[in-house]
């Protein structure tokens, strides 16, 4: 009820308490905060809700939204549709029978949002993506924690985010970087670093036909059809399919036999991994595929390489011998790592790994600058 | 408070009928945006004793070519204008309606049974009827014979619309505000399962009536030129509404050739495909529009939007989550139960059914429209 009411200015408190809820909640009045006592205190449980997409739908700006739980929503847990100036602080959002094709697909969701600041959160549980970032720009997510869902982050058709701090472990995939067709504007420019992206290993239990349902278990960080992506000072390890896979939309098996719409971008370019600590990784990689090319290229004991990369490019961005550009290259400048080129256009007919056209740099991204008043 | 006179509610339906036709009932009352009445009967819009329902005098029933869904809830939709203002006509499909105007539309079902026949009313038994509402002869609906669920209000202010959702009694003679919605267990008559009649709270009006999601304005959905271009059954004969509307003082500018929308369910009137997109149009296009709350899919369904990519056909599923049912397309040409589209008419979990709000049931007459409209789409994707 005090969502209806709600003026510009509020600060609407939730008490300590598991508020049973059936019907989703919405908030429409910009520049209100919605504060609980703490993520274990004061929980809003969706558990049977008959109506609404979304445990709180947000269609506002000036929103603050922290120190509270949203608990087995029908739907998305928290969405935030269309605003500026967001902040979520210290929320969690659970599915909390554990992993089931059957929850809610997005734990945190703002979408056409501007300057966004997502922090200290908890995402557990969610049936496509604990922390979902589309279609937003100037964001950042830092210091959360997700576990447990498809999708640990994924920033999505996003302009200038920076994912730092964060933990990502026992999702399907832990954070992905991805650009999907059909949409008004296509992402670029994100920094995923300081993160700990460790045993993303978690079975996929995506619904079937979704976009995040392609995602092989065992990845770690992917990044697919976005541009000018930089990967840098993280922890990495562990992910049994690959710690870094970089691929196409061709690569997601979603296009049909007809083309994608004339404004898309399906490959992903100007890529930049460097400065990560990994290990492990590799070494059981999730479908029949993989599992054979890793046999036969790595041995039954091998494992992939630490980056593994379709191979799709755009034939109007290579050189004579077919590599990307320059300025378009997947560069890695990370140790020892190497990459592995599964060649997926070419039927996997020249497998390539340690090819020296990744042996390069890219000028750096600038840190993304939250405006006032979030700055 | 303002209620009916103590005689009115003991009268017979044609005294009630006879007190508001000679304009006896008090007037249509517009009241302040930030005082709007707890009670129904203080806008005068609709009065009902219990016993029938009806419009007062100076307000004016409509219908829709193409009305949304609503769990096969019947509607009755009224317009009223303040003295000498009128609605003007706008190039394209939108009226725009004067400061002062109340819209109202008011959901009820048919009886199955008889009023008392399971006290308490949970749940209540009504008909499956996919018709539209019918008042008799004299204008008023017969309350043994039907049950009032709620009203909506959308009236006009100097800034803008304003949505005020009612809650009928069970007497049948007052609706109450309720700015926070409601639920009613209903079930259809002869079936076993029941479904929750939701009946959305006020930030829920705006899911579906601020069909510009930047703007973030309220407005109208159902009157718009194409939707009223049809014949009405006034009390005093059949009419085209945009002509009584004309005729009646309330509207203005109407040009010799307005565009006229297909009825969904009429097939003698229209082709498959323009009924299909006429349905699509009201029953999805106030989000899925170039500016609506779902252009975060990438999904316009209006009713003039080129039947491409955009529009649905081969087009992959973005932030669906379990929405997709499996389905590769929106739309797949030729194979209905391939498309995402209809997969998502035919749910009811609250997390894939489509549209968000206001359907607990399934349309089984619009899944059937779209479905063969589906099957007779050329091509492949």
């Amino acid at each position: 009820m005090q969502l209806i009411n709600a003026r510009p200015g509020d600060v609407i408190t939730i008490p300590e308490g598991v508020h049973a809820i059936s019907r989703g909640l919405s908030l429409n009045v910009s520049g209100v905060t919605l504060r609980g006592l703490g993520m274990d205190k004061s929980i809003l449980s969706f558990k049977g809700q008959v109506q609404g997409a979304e445990g709180l739908l947000v269609n506002a700006s000036d929103f603050t939204i922290e120190d509270l739980a949203i608990e087995d929503a029908a739907g998305d847990a928290l969405k935030i549709n269309e605003g500026r100036n967001i902040v979520i602080r210290r929320v969690r959002t659970e599915w909390t029978n554990g992993p089931d094709e059957k929850n809610g697909a997005y734990g945190i969701y703002p979408v056409q949002a501007e300057n966004v600041l997502l922090e200290d959160s908890v995402a557990i549980g969610a049936s496509d993506a604990g922390l979902y970032v589309g279609q937003s720009r100037n964001v950042v997510v830092r210091n959360n924690r997700v576990e447990f869902n498809v999708a640990g982050i994924e920033i999505e058709n996003t302009m200038h985010a920076d994912v730092y701090g964060n933990v990502a472990r026992n999702n399907t995939g832990g954070i992905l970087v991805f650009n999907m067709p059909d949409l008004p504007n296509p992402g670029h420019s994100t920094r995923v670093f300081d993160n700990e992206v460790v045993g993303n290993n978690s079975a996929n239990f995506g619904a079937e036909g979704t976009p995040v349902a392609s995602v092989p278990a065992g990845s770690g960080i992917v990044i697919n059809s976005n541009d000018r992506v930089e990967i840098f000072d993280n922890v990495i390890a562990d992910n049994d399919t690959a710690n870094i896979i970089i691929s196409s939309y061709y690569a997601t098996g979603y296009q049909g036999t007809r083309d994608v719409i004339d404004d898309y971008d399906p490959y992903p370019e100007t890529i930049y991994v460097y400065g990560n600590t990994m290990s492990g990784g590799g070494s059981s990689p999730d479908g029949l595929d993989l599992k054979a090319l890793k046999v036969a290229k790595f041995g039954l004991t091998g494992s992939f390489p630490d980056v593994l990369w379709d191979g799709y490019v755009n034939a109007d961005k290579v050189d004579e011998h077919g590599r990307l550009l320059p300025e378009y290259a997947i560069c890695i400048d990370n140790d020892a790592a190497q990459v592995l080129n599964v060649d997926l256009g070419n039927g996997s007919e020249n497998i390539v790994v340690g090819d020296e056209q990744h042996r390069c740099t890219h000028d750096k991204l600038p840190a993304v600058q939250l405006a006032a008043p979030l700055s | 408070m303002r209620r009916l006179p103590i005689p009115v509610l003991l009268a017979a339906a044609a005294v009630a009928t006879l007190v508001a036709a000679c304009g006896k009932a008090p007037p249509v009352t517009l009241h302040p945006a930030d005082a709007p009445p707890d009670r129904l009967s203080d806008w005068g819009v609709v009065l009902a004793d219990g016993q029938v329902f009806e419009f007062n005098a100076g307000v004016v029933p409509y219908d829709l070519n193409t009305p949304l869904f609503s769990d096969y809830a019947l509607k009755l939709r009224s317009v009223w204008l303040p003295e000498g203002t009128t609605a003007a006509y706008r190039d394209g499909r939108e009226l725009e309606f004067p400061v002062g105007t109340i819209l109202s539309k008011t959901f009820h079902y048919e009886r199955a049974g008889e009023p008392g026949d399971n006290p308490g009313n949970e749940p209540l038994e009504v008909v499956r009827a996919d018709r539209e509402s019918l008042l008799d002869e004299g204008g008023r609906l017969d309350l043994d014979r039907y049950v009032l669920i709620e009203t909506r209000l959308l009236v006009r202010y100097e800034d803008g619309w304003r949505a005020l959702p009612y809650v009928w009694n069970d007497s049948q003679d007052e609706a109450y505000l309720e700015l926070a919605g409601d639920v009613r267990s209903i079930r259809f008559g002869g079936e076993d399962e029941g479904f929750v009649y939701v009946v959305p709270d006020v930030n829920q009006c705006g899911g579906c009536h601020k069909p510009d999601h930047t703007a973030a304005e309220l407005r109208p959905l159902g009157p718009r030129a194409w939707q009223l271009n049809r014949e009405y059954g006034y009390a005093a004969g059949r009419r085209n509404q945009l002509e009584h509307w004309t005729a009646s003082g309330i509207l203005e500018g109407v040009p010799a050739s307005v565009p006229k929308g297909a009825s969904w369910a009429t097939p003698a009137d229209a082709t498959l495909a323009e009924r299909a997109r006429a349905y699509l149009d009201a029953n999805c296009a106030h989000c899925h529009n170039a500016k609506g709350p779902a252009d975060t899919s990438g999904l316009d369904l209006t009713v003039d939007a080129p039947v491409d990519r955009r529009y649905g056909l081969c087009k992959p599923p973005v932030a669906v989550g379990r929405g997709s049912g499996d389905r590769p397309y929106d739309i797949y040409p030729g194979r209905p139960d391939d498309s995402i589209l209809l997969y998502r008419m035919e749910q009811t979990d609250p997390a894939i059914a489509m549209p968000e709000l206001g359907r607990s049931t399934v349309h089984r007459e619009g899944v059937e429209l779209i479905r063969g409209w589906i099957a007779a789409l050329p091509g492949d994707c």
